[in-house]
């Protein structure tokens, strides 16, 4: 299941993906785009004054070392690691561990924790994957250098709102897919995903499948167009 | 930071961001993304796919032990080692499989070193050295092939690389890189196939790389 993308699988994909995705995740990756101030986000319109629940629990956790607000993250989170663990085909005994992991990360590593580049759940999603990589490999997974942390713990409210409202569309539009759409894009993302396997499962041609995966991105790209 | 025109494929971010990505490969995303800001970028985007989609599983309820076990890990006196920085030349990722140190770089042939970093079954990952004007020596992959320009710069049939470029070749792409004037030049370079070591890489030295 975690072994790598054969060579067609990748090329493959690539060319049935790579417009549609190209243009769905530029849209998003501009609000996370910070690196670059002319590509920052205008979000002066926004209705939106305050942050969301998970981004003030984790920058209490983060400047305060707030344990309440921990405990408010892990009641959260925990479950739907689990989930997800699970869901991959880890055992009860062996998800706890690597939930207990992951969860002591996001207090031991809060602070490289930065909304104004990464929501809660994307951040946390990406330790659980590291991790999950980590215990099934064993070996430790080639990560970016973390870029250098600003001195002052001052967050630029503007741009965190605007990751925040561009991640919100980015769930709606998830929401919004169909059953089948929503499938195809949870198992690229949850790494069970090669197309030779998807064709093994489904019986389906691969062609539509390719263009069942370019719909759903096409869908994502047009609800996050749409409401820009 | 020099303008980087040639990025890492969006089905390849995802297949990194989903962990279904082979080793070899995940190195070189992760170097390139720890140099390319555009790239950085939509990375996070995938990742914030991830994330929506980890907020929306269905929740499995945790006992209570395993959150009274979490918390008394809080107190913990951990000190996480530091992460290992980058170079000019070598992204921290690489680093990392150097263990800080400078390459030994062994002899490819005529204006041509290479330095190994891993090889096992999900194919191999090594940093080549091209002096300037001279071609990549020809090099045996059956599959899939990634290459991050790290320092100066090569051309070929597929255009100019040069620092932070990554270029995606398999075997149906007839390419003859050649390096510029100039400095040498390094590329980290990742497969899925099997390294086959032709010529000066003596049988010897081959159970080391655990082939």
């Amino acid at each position: 299941m975690l072994h790598g993308l054969r060579k067609l699988d990748m090329l493959e994909t690539d060319h049935s993906l790579s417009e549609d995705a190209q243009t769905a995740s530029r849209t998003l990756a501009q609000s996370f785009g910070i690196w670059k101030a002319d590509e920052r986000v205008s979000v002066t319109s926004t209705t939106k004054t305050s942050f969301s629940e998970q981004t003030e629990w984790m920058l209490k956790v983060r400047d305060q070392r707030c344990k309440t607000s921990f405990g408010a993250l892990f009641d959260h989170f925990a479950p739907r690691l689990r989930g997800m663990l699970m869901k991959n085909g880890f055992g009860a005994a062996q998800a706890d561990d690597v939930v207990q992991d992951v969860m002591l990360s996001v207090w031991r590593k809060a602070a490289s924790f930065n909304p104004e580049r990464a929501e809660v759940s994307g951040w946390i999603f990406q330790i659980a994957r590291n991790r999950q990589i980590d215990v099934i490999r064993k070996e430790r997974r080639p990560v970016p250098e973390e870029l250098a942390m600003p001195e002052s713990t001052d967050v630029d409210g503007e741009q965190v709102l605007g990751v925040e409202q561009e991640t919100a569309k980015l769930r709606s539009a998830i929401a919004r897919l169909n059953p089948e759409q929503r499938e195809l894009v949870e198992k690229a993302y949850l790494g069970e995903f090669t197309h030779s396997e998807i064709r093994d499962q489904t019986g389906l041609p691969l062609g539509t499948i390719k263009s069942r995966i370019r719909l759903g991105l096409e869908r994502l790209r047009h609800e996050l167009k749409g409401e820009r | 930071m020099t303008e980087i025109s040639h990025h890492i494929p969006q089905s390849v971010l995802t297949a990194y961001v989903s962990g279904s990505l082979a080793r070899p490969f995940a190195l070189v995303v992760a170097a390139h993304i720890s140099i390319c800001e555009d790239c950085r970028a939509e990375l996070a985007a995938h990742e914030a796919v991830g994330g929506a989609l980890l907020d929306d599983f269905d929740p499995i309820m945790v006992s209570d032990d395993l959150r009274d076990r979490v918390f008394a890990g809080l107190d913990d006196d951990i000190v996480e080692p530091a992460p290992v920085k980058g170079t000019a030349v070598y992204p921290a990722p690489v680093m990392e499989l150097l263990n800080g140190k400078a390459p030994k770089w062994r002899s490819l042939g005529p204006g041509a070193k290479q330095c190994i970093l891993e090889a096992g079954e999900a194919g191999s990952v090594r940093l080549l050295q091209i002096a300037p004007g001279f071609e990549v020596p020809d090099h045996t992959h059956g599959g899939l092939e990634l290459t991050l320009v790290l320092q100066g710069a090569f051309k070929d049939e597929g255009g100019r690389f040069a620092r932070g470029d990554v270029e995606v070749a398999d075997d149906d792409v007839e390419h003859t890189p050649r390096a510029e004037m100039g400095e040498p030049c390094i590329c980290l370079a990742a497969t899925d196939a099997p390294l086959e070591f032709k010529g000066l890489m003596p049988r010897l030295l081959q159970p080391l790389f655990r082939i």
